[in-house]
C-alpha cells in the first residue's frame, strides 16, 4: 500500500478541523497506513502549525518559505509534485483551496482524483470504493478508484469523525529546500473581506431563512412579514443571493455567513451541504418545503411538507393573533 | 480575445422529482428534463460581456451526445459566435479526466486565450477545469467571480473563498477559470433567439477528428467510476407535522414557543 500525505490547511499557525479528521479517512482507506501530514506556510505559524501536527502525525512535511505565505494552490501543486512519491495517496479538503489544487496535482502526479468524499468503504486490491453526494445531497452515489498508482482525494469537512487527542510523537521533517522551482503565473494580490450588510445576521437568535421556494423576489416580503411577526431576521440561500434578491451578507452557508441561532426556520430550502455548513451551535431547525423528498428533512427537528408561499402568511396570521 | 466556454448538459434539479429506478441502483431517467448546467449560463454570460468590451470571439462547446446540440444552441442564442459538439461512442463512461483530455485535444485545434467552465455541477466533481489547465499547463484559478481583463496580457480574477471574502489574484493569459455563479446575471433567452440560431450549422468532431486515442477515454481510459445511486440514511431525519394547515400551525407555533422562536 501507497503512502498517504494529508494536506494541512491552517490559518495563522491554527490548523482547521479537517487535519484531524484526515486521520479516520486514513484508517479506513488502510487501518495500518502511516499517515504523513504535509504544512505549508513560512514564519512562527509554520513552526506552530508543523509542531502541533507532531502530536497526531508520525511524520509532518514543513514547507517554509515567502512564496508560501499565502496558500497560493498553483504554488502549493508545484511544491508537492516535487516532494510526493508519484504513487502517493494524497488526502486534501473539498474546499474552495482544495478545489483550485486537487484536480490539476492529480494530472501532474498521474493519478486518478475523487473529490468531495464524504464516507469511505476501504480498499479491495487496488480499488478505492468511497460514497460522494450528487444532485444537492438529495442522492449518494458508491465510486471505485483504480489507486494502484496513488490517488488524490478531498474530503468533505466535516464528514469524518475528527480525532480527539493525540501522542503520535511525531517528528518534523523540513522539505523545504526540495521544493525545486515554484515560477507560476498567477500571483495572489490581496484578500477582500465580506462587507457587512444592513443587518447582522449573526447577532440574530431566530432566522427565517428562504430558498429558491421564494419563487419571485416580490415574495421576499411575505418573509420579512414572518420575521417582523415572530421577532426574527430574514436570511437566506445562495441562489437568492445570486439573483441580487438579498444582499450577500443575508447569506447563510460556507460561501457567506456561519450563524449560530436557536430557532432557524428554512423556508423553501432544500438544505445542500454548502448552506447547512454556515448553520453553527445546533439551532432548532424547521423545514418548510413543498417537496417530501427534500434533504434538508433529513437535518431539521421539525418538518412541514407545504407551499411556503402559502405557508408563510398564515403562520404570521397566526402568530400576529397571539 | 478568443474565448472557449466549456458547458454540460445536466438533469434540470429545479425541474426534476428525482427518485431511484425499479433496482434502485440508479436514477430513474426516464422523462428527465435536462438543461444547460447553471454553472455553465454565469461563464457564458461572462465570455460575452467580456468579448461585447474587448472584441473577439465566444465559442461554446461541449462533450455529450447528439442531445447535448440543444444546450449548445442555447448558449449560442445567448450571444456565442460559435458552438462545437465533441461527440463518439467512445466518450461515453468518461470520468472528469478523461472529459479534461478530451476538451483538451480540442483546445489545442484553436488559439484561445481564455477557457472557462462552470465551477462545478450538481452531478459532477468540480475537477474538468483544473485538470484541463494542469493539462494545457496554464494557469488556472476556480470559483471566479469577479474578471477584470487589464492591457498587459494579465487579468485581474477574484475568487470566493470562505466566509464571502474574496481574494483577488493576478493572472497571465492564456488561462482557465471556472466560474462561481453570481459573477454576473445570465441573460434571458427567449424562443426568438433559439429561433435565430436552429439552423446554424454545428460541427460535430469525434475521437479520430481530435486525434484522441480512444482507449484512455470513456469507460476504458477512466478509473473513476460512479457504481451506483442510493438514498443516504441520514437518520431519524425531522418530526413531519401532519394535519390541515391550521393544525400544523398551531403544533408549529407551541413548539417555536418551547424552543424561544417568538420573540
Amino acid at each position: 500500500m501507497a503512502q498517504i500525505f494529508a494536506y494541512i490547511p491552517h490559518k495563522d499557525g491554527v490548523a482547521e478541523d479537517v487535519a484531524y479528521e484526515y486521520i479516520t479517512a486514513a484508517a479506513k482507506i488502510d487501518p495500518s497506513a502511516q499517515v504523513t501530514a504535509v504544512v505549508a506556510g513560512n514564519g512562527d505559524a509554520l513552526e506552530k502549525a508543523a509542531q502541533d501536527m507532531t502530536a497526531y502525525y508520525k511524520e509532518v512535511f514543513k514547507i517554509g518559505g515567502d512564496e508560501f505565505a499565502y496558500p497560493n494552490a498553483e504554488v502549493i501543486r508545484k511544491a508537492l509534485c516535487s516532494i510526493l512519491p508519484a504513487d502517493a495517496v494524497f488526502l486534501g479538503p473539498h474546499n474552495t483551496f482544495g478545489m483550485d489544487l486537487a484536480p490539476g496535482l492529480s494530472v501532474k502526479l498521474d493519478s486518478p482524483s475523487v473529490s468531495d468524499v464524504v464516507d469511505i468503504e476501504g480498499m479491495d486490491g487496488s480499488t478505492l470504493k468511497v460514497i460522494r453526494e450528487v444532485l444537492g445531497g438529495a442522492f449518494s452515489t458508491h465510486v471505485t478508484c483504480e489507486a494502484d498508482s496513488g490517488a488524490v482525494i478531498t474530503i468533505r469537512p466535516g464528514s469524518f469523525e475528527p480525532v480527539e487527542s493525540g501522542s503520535a510523537g511525531g517528528t518534523v521533517v523540513d522539505k523545504s529546500g526540495e521544493v525545486g522551482d515554484l515560477t507560476v503565473k498567477r500571483r495572489f494580490l490581496e484578500v477582500l473581506e465580506a462587507e457587512i450588510g444592513d443587518v447582522d445576521i449573526t447577532k440574530s437568535d431566530v432566522l427565517v431563512s428562504v430558498g429558491r421556494g421564494i419563487e419571485e423576489e416580490e415574495n421576499i416580503e411575505i418573509a420579512q412579514e414572518l420575521a417582523e411577526a415572530m421577532g426574527a431576521v430574514v436570511s437566506c440561500s445562495r441562489p437568492i443571493v445570486d439573483a441580487h434578491w438579498l444582499e450577500k451578507s443575508r447569506q447563510v452557508g460556507t460561501s457567506g455567513q456561519t450563524v449560530k441561532p436557536k430557532v432557524y426556520l428554512a423556508m423553501g430550502i432544500s438544505g445542500s451541504f454548502q448552506h447547512m455548513g454556515g448553520i453553527k451551535g445546533k439551532p432548532f431547525i424547521v423545514a418548510v418545503n413543498k417537496n417530501p423528498k427534500a434533504p434538508i428533512f433529513q437535518v431539521a427537528d421539525v418538518g412541514v411538507v407545504e407551499d411556503i408561499l402559502e405557508f408563510m402568511p398564515e403562520l404570521a396570521e397566526k402568530i400576529k393573533e397571539q | 480575445m478568443e474565448i472557449l466556454v466549456c458547458v454540460k448538459r445536466v438533469p434540470d434539479t429545479a425541474e426534476n422529482e428525482f427518485e431511484l429506478n425499479s433496482d434502485g441502483n440508479d436514477l430513474d431517467r426516464d422523462d428527465l428534463v435536462y438543461s444547460v448546467n447553471e454553472w455553465d449560463n454565469y461563464a457564458v454570460e461572462e465570455a460575452i460581456q467580456i468579448v461585447d468590451k474587448v472584441g473577439g470571439n465566444v465559442t461554446v462547446v461541449t462533450v455529450g451526445d447528439d442531445e447535448s446540440e440543444e444546450v449548445l444552441r442555447r448558449e449560442m442564442a445567448m450571444g456565442a459566435n460559435n458552438g462545437v459538439l465533441l461527440s463518439d461512442d467512445a466518450f461515453e463512461g468518461s470520468d472528469s479526466r478523461s472529459i479534461a483530455s478530451i476538451l483538451k485535444a480540442e483546445v489545442e485545434k484553436g488559439n484561445y486565450d481564455l477557457i472557462m467552465t462552470g465551477a462545478q455541477a450538481d452531478d459532477g466533481a468540480a475537477e474538468v477545469g483544473g485538470m484541463l489547465a494542469a493539462m494545457l499547463d496554464m494557469p488556472y484559478a476556480s470559483l471566479v467571480n469577479e474578471i477584470d481583463i487589464q492591457d498587459d496580457g494579465r487579468i485581474k480574477a477574484g475568487r470566493e473563498i470562505e466566509g464571502g471574502n474574496q481574494e483577488m489574484n493576478e493572472i497571465e493569459l492564456p488561462c482557465v477559470l471556472s466560474i462561481q455563479t453570481g459573477i454576473n446575471e445570465p441573460r434571458y433567452v427567449g424562443i426568438r433567439g433559439i429561433r435565430k440560431v436552429a439552423k446554424v450549422e454545428i460541427p460535430v468532431k469525434s475521437a479520430s477528428d481530435l486525434g484522441v486515442d480512444e482507449n484512455t477515454v470513456g469507460e476504458k481510459g477512466s478509473k473513476v467510476k460512479k457504481v451506483d445511486y442510493f438514498v443516504p440514511d441520514l437518520g431519524e431525519g425531522a418530526e413531519m407535522l401532519e394535519g390541515s394547515t391550521d393544525e400544523i400551525i398551531e403544533k408549529l407555533i407551541e413548539k417555536l414557543k418551547s424552543k424561544g422562536g417568538l420573540g
